[in-house]
């Protein structure tokens, strides 16, 4: 039993390590700046640090901008790849395989990693410093594409025969037999896509200027550049205001977060 | 629904235009500007504050400050977008950066006319000296600085020092730290000296190549004197303060917590920005002081800092406006303000003959001595290809700091990149 | 003649098609030719310059540094962010005192932004009053300067990284182990066999598509995310956490030297396809599939 109770306390060691981070984030948001590096047990708790971080970056134009940026590509993702991510998994039609490998491509090549291209392609298009252009490089997503097609495979076919004989059309399918039986994927992979975009930095560091457009991010970045001397306490007052919706919503929702990666499952 | 090309083109368009772009171009009275953040303290607030007393003044005029990060993300971002259709109408750069501007073609001079002309002869040359090329003037001064010595001055009374006076020599400064240098059982608790070489390293370095007598770039911007025997004496002296006195930390420096080094205690004496002065001494809780840089064949330090460059795309209309606002940000009063909003150097004499700037002088007489450190001072190194060079130079000094080169090995090799850097510029 | 069903298929695909297109694979080719020219600068026109850029590549020392890096980078951090996933899945897996607090501090860092923690870890490693030198003193180990020495720079970064993607990886994990048939289990119990001979025969095997999706994503993001790097060391001391994808960002945004990050931007896909053909040979074909 003794090697049980080292695992427990290792598990238990490594949890707080992991939860370390966080954890002096809150210490030092809540207390006066001078208690940022020493941590003594009594000392005073304050909200001045979120009062003096509000005030000194517009975050809620932050939070307004993420919120628009990760909606857009959120709802043109899902109607986006959910046809073609039918038409791989459904339809039969000469270069489907071809073409499918040709998607999955992006898969390892994010548009992330074709930074200058990507840029010069907006400033082209007139988009430079606009929410849609730090949106546009994600709308298309291999990944979306593929994780639906995996699963529209493995809904039964006679569900969907008992749908065509019934005279549905083609959308008429996917509206009523494949979409909602693939929900709990849907729910899964929009959570990932929420909380990868929530946190994408480099995109749209480069591709934004203004305060009308950065995402939280890059607001924070700016933020806290470190030529200034760094005052911790205004900075993880900052940190925890941004990552706070999708902080307080994983707590709040940690069960159904989990169990709909479970239940999409990756195979 | 059936989602066809027109469809989704329709609805991307129509998103990017809800995201409206950050300014409205066509009108006329609107001017954008990035600037830059490298001291502690509320200075976007400040910032903001001097555009919203513009626009009550003139209330024909919209000016928009847009924080823009570091220095390196201010220039960054204003080149790109600059290059994009897309910039800024002017911006608070480097000083330094402005042969880079020049070269793509992004900004206009400052003297066209003779009333102008009057205007800018009216900052302090030492200040002015960086943005002069090619007998024109291309940046206005607006947070400028010079490097000073802050000093601990309990530690300095502990350690049997005279605490109002700073380290007037070399010697003295080396001395000093060792003396200011604690220990305890797991190494070093206090360290005499911190001089920060993360960020600007060379910066820290063209001081003490001051004080050598040398100088690190011709004033064309387009050679370098790496070579200069200067400029190994200000290295090996500085990489002697931590392997010979043992009064400098090891490996490299940072630049963004140095001051809360100081303030903690852990650097009896700081080489930074007096930028940083506010900061400071809001923070402190002990009695601190600023000195001048310590001398070697001369007293010396480089200037620092951001001017105001006024940018080609801008329309009349907005270039005239843009050299309104500069004029009256820099004006005498409003440079008082700033300097003790901040801490950076007011940029002209008639500024500190204000009433504000003589109050302020009264109470805290340390904030003069950055400006009479000025009579001292040289314009910072500055040459074409501005970013890659000092990278480059940079990460050699760094090499050296951290032994992996010897200080000849790293010089020789940054001038052997810097002259390839600076070829196609040689005809220029 | 082209089905009906056909053309509708590819009216299907086309949108997703034309967006992936547009911003992945034209981009990809748009780079690669941009690569055998010079940078464009005001007046000057970019000129064909065949394979000059590569080479000077070779001779660029800060180049080769950042390769070294993130191909060290990548070869610590995929191996124990991956094992470390799998060993949190297994304990967690199991009852255990505080399971679902243990399990939320795993998966914390995965729903902070790395550039708002960044700062948080800049603090940890702060020589002298910094959290791991205050631990350091403590326990007599002294001080360091973790970020501004060469030797222990690259291993903080390394830090950093694993512990943001392990406890997301931690979760694939735990759902291929809950779907896992529990009479497999009871029949390991009946035969006597080992937990660890368990292990190896039955749950190792059975999680390898898992693997290799988690491997897949560690290796996409070990050149992926720079954003450590760009708040906590730009890249220094002297290069030492210099990684690819910054180096490309200075080239490109910082120098604009166009073509230069157009050469960068080549050589890195092709170190990520190639990466990709060997996980996929290696253990794709290993995948039990069910």
């Amino acid at each position: 039993m003794s090697t049980r109770r080292l695992e427990i306390l290792a598990t238990w060691m490594l949890g707080i390590l992991w939860v370390a981070p966080l954890a002096y984030a809150v210490w030092t948001a809540f207390h006066p700046s001078e208690f940022a590096t020493h941590f003594s047990l009594t000392a005073p708790l304050t909200l001045e640090n979120f009062v003096h971080a509000w005030d000194a970056a517009p975050f809620a134009h932050y939070f307004l901008n993420t919120t628009l940026m990760v909606t857009l590509i959120l709802v043109v993702q899902f109607i986006v790849c959910t046809p073609a991510a039918f038409a791989f998994a459904r339809m039969e039609f000469r270069g489907r395989e071809t073409i499918f490998a040709i998607v999955l491509l992006q898969l390892m090549v994010a548009p992330d990693l074709l930074l200058v291209r990507n840029y010069r392609t907006m400033a082209q298009l007139g988009l430079v410093d606009t929410i849609g252009a730090i949106a546009l490089p994600y709308l298309g997503s291999a990944f979306g594409i593929f994780l639906l097609r995996q699963n529209f495979r493995q809904i039964p076919q006679e569900l969907d025969d008992a749908a065509r004989l019934e005279g549905a059309s083609l959308f008429g399918r996917l509206w009523r037999v494949y979409i909602p039986l693939a929900k709990p994927v849907y729910l899964a992979y929009g959570l990932v896509l929420v909380s990868y975009h929530w946190n994408n930095f480099l995109w749209p560091l480069v591709i934004t200027n203004s305060v009308t457009t950065r995402p939280l991010t890059v607001g924070l970045a700016v933020f806290a550049s470190t030529d200034q001397g760094i005052d911790w306490s205004i900075i993880t007052a900052a940190t925890l205001m941004t990552s706070g919706p999708l902080l307080v919503a994983f707590l709040l929702f940690q069960r159904q977060f989990i169990a709909s990666f479970m239940r999409a499952g990756i195979r | 629904m059936k989602i066809t090309r027109r469809s989704l083109l329709a609805a991307s368009a129509a998103s990017a235009t809800i995201a409206m772009p950050a300014i409205a171009r066509a009108e006329a009275t609107s001017v954008e500007f990035y600037f830059p953040v490298a001291v502690g303290g509320p200075i976007t607030k400040v910032v903001d504050g001097l555009a919203a007393d513009f626009m009550k003044e003139n209330p024909d005029v919209t000016v928009k400050p847009v924080y823009a990060g570091t220095y390196n993300d201010t220039i960054t971002k204003a080149v790109t977008a600059s290059k994009a259709g897309q910039g800024p109408q002017m911006a608070v750069l480097l000083s330094t950066d402005v042969f880079s501007l020049i070269d793509d073609d992004l900004i206009l001079p400052f003297d066209s006319t003779a009333d102008d002309k009057k205007w800018l002869s009216s900052f302090y040359p030492a200040f002015m000296a960086n943005g002069e090329i090619n007998g024109r003037s291309w940046g206005v001064p607006f947070q400028r600085s010079t490097i000073v010595l802050y000093y601990n001055k309990d530690a300095f009374k502990e350690a049997g020092l005279d605490p109002e006076k700073g380290p007037a020599t070399w010697e003295e400064h080396a001395a000093f730290a060792e003396k200011l240098t604690k220990h305890d059982a797991q190494g070093t608790s206090r360290w005499g000296v911190q001089i920060p070489a993360a960020g600007f390293t060379y910066w820290l370095l063209q001081a003490m190549v001051s004080e050598a007598g040398g100088t690190m770039a011709s004033d064309s911007g387009t050679k370098v004197h790496f070579d200069d025997p200067a400029m190994a004496a200000a290295l090996q002296y500085w990489i002697d303060l931590n392997t010979v006195h043992h009064a400098h930390p090891a490996g490299i420096v940072d630049w963004g917590t140095t001051p809360r080094d100081f303030i903690e205690g852990r650097a009896a004496m700081i080489w930074h920005t007096t930028g940083n002065l506010t900061n400071i001494r809001s923070n402190a809780k002990f009695p601190f002081g600023v000195a001048m840089l310590p001398a070697h064949k001369r007293r010396g330090s480089p200037t620092g800092g951001g001017n105001f460059y006024l940018f080609k795309s801008a329309s009349p209309a907005q270039q005239a406006a843009s050299l309104r606002f500069i004029k009256w940000a820099t004006s005498p009063q409003k440079a008082a303000e700033w300097g003790v909003a901040t801490g950076y150097v007011a940029t002209s004499p008639a500024a500190w003959q204000t009433q504000t700037m003589k109050d302020y002088v009264a109470g805290f007489p340390a904030a003069a001595v950055a400006r009479d450190q000025l009579e001292f001072a040289v314009p910072e190194f500055s040459t074409h290809d501005n970013q890659r060079v000092t990278q480059l130079l940079d990460d050699e000094l760094n090499a050296a700091l951290l032994g992996k080169k010897t200080v000849a090995e790293a010089l020789k090799s940054a001038q052997t990149g810097a002259v390839r850097l600076l070829r196609p510029y040689q005809k220029g | 003649m082209i089905k009906r069903q056909t053309l509708l298929a590819y009216a299907m695909i086309a949108p997703a098609l034309l967006l992936l297109g547009a911003f992945t694979h034209w981009p990809a080719v748009g780079t690669l030719i941009d690569s055998f020219y010079s940078t464009p600068h005001g007046n000057r026109a970019a000129v064909s310059v065949g394979v000059d850029n590569y080479t000077d590549l070779l001779d660029d020392p800060v180049f080769l540094q950042a390769l070294i890096n993130n191909l060290w980078y990548g070869l610590v951090t995929i191996p124990a962010s991956v094992g470390l996933s799998l060993l949190m899945a297994l304990s967690v897996n199991r009852a255990l005192p505080g399971r679902v607090l243990v399990r939320m501090a795993y998966f914390t860092p995965t729903i902070l932004p790395l550039i708002a923690v960044a700062n948080i870890w800049l603090f940890f490693f702060t020589p002298d009053y910094g959290l791991l030198d205050q631990i350091s003193l403590a326990f007599g180990f002294g001080r360091h300067n973790w970020l501004g020495e060469p030797a222990t720079a690259l291993p903080a970064m390394m830090a950093v990284a694993i512990w943001k993607e392990a406890g997301f990886f931690m979760i694939f994990y735990l759902a291929a182990l809950q779907t896992m048939p529990a009479d497999l289990a009871e029949v390991g119990r009946l035969e006597g066999a080992s937990r660890w001979l368990y292990f190896r025969r039955v749950t190792w095997p059975l999680l390898m598509p898992t693997t290799l999706f988690v491997i897949v994503n560690a290796v996409i993001n070990a050149f992926r995310l720079v954003d450590h790097v760009v708040v906590m060391t730009r890249g220094g001391p002297d290069n030492a956490t210099n990684l690819l994808l910054y180096h490309i960002y200075e080239t490109g945004f910082r120098f604009w030297d166009s073509a230069a990050a157009a050469t960068l931007t080549v050589v890195l896909l092709a170190i990520m396809g190639i990466l990709a053909g060997l996980v996929f040979a290696v253990l794709g074909r290993k995948a039990h599939y069910r």
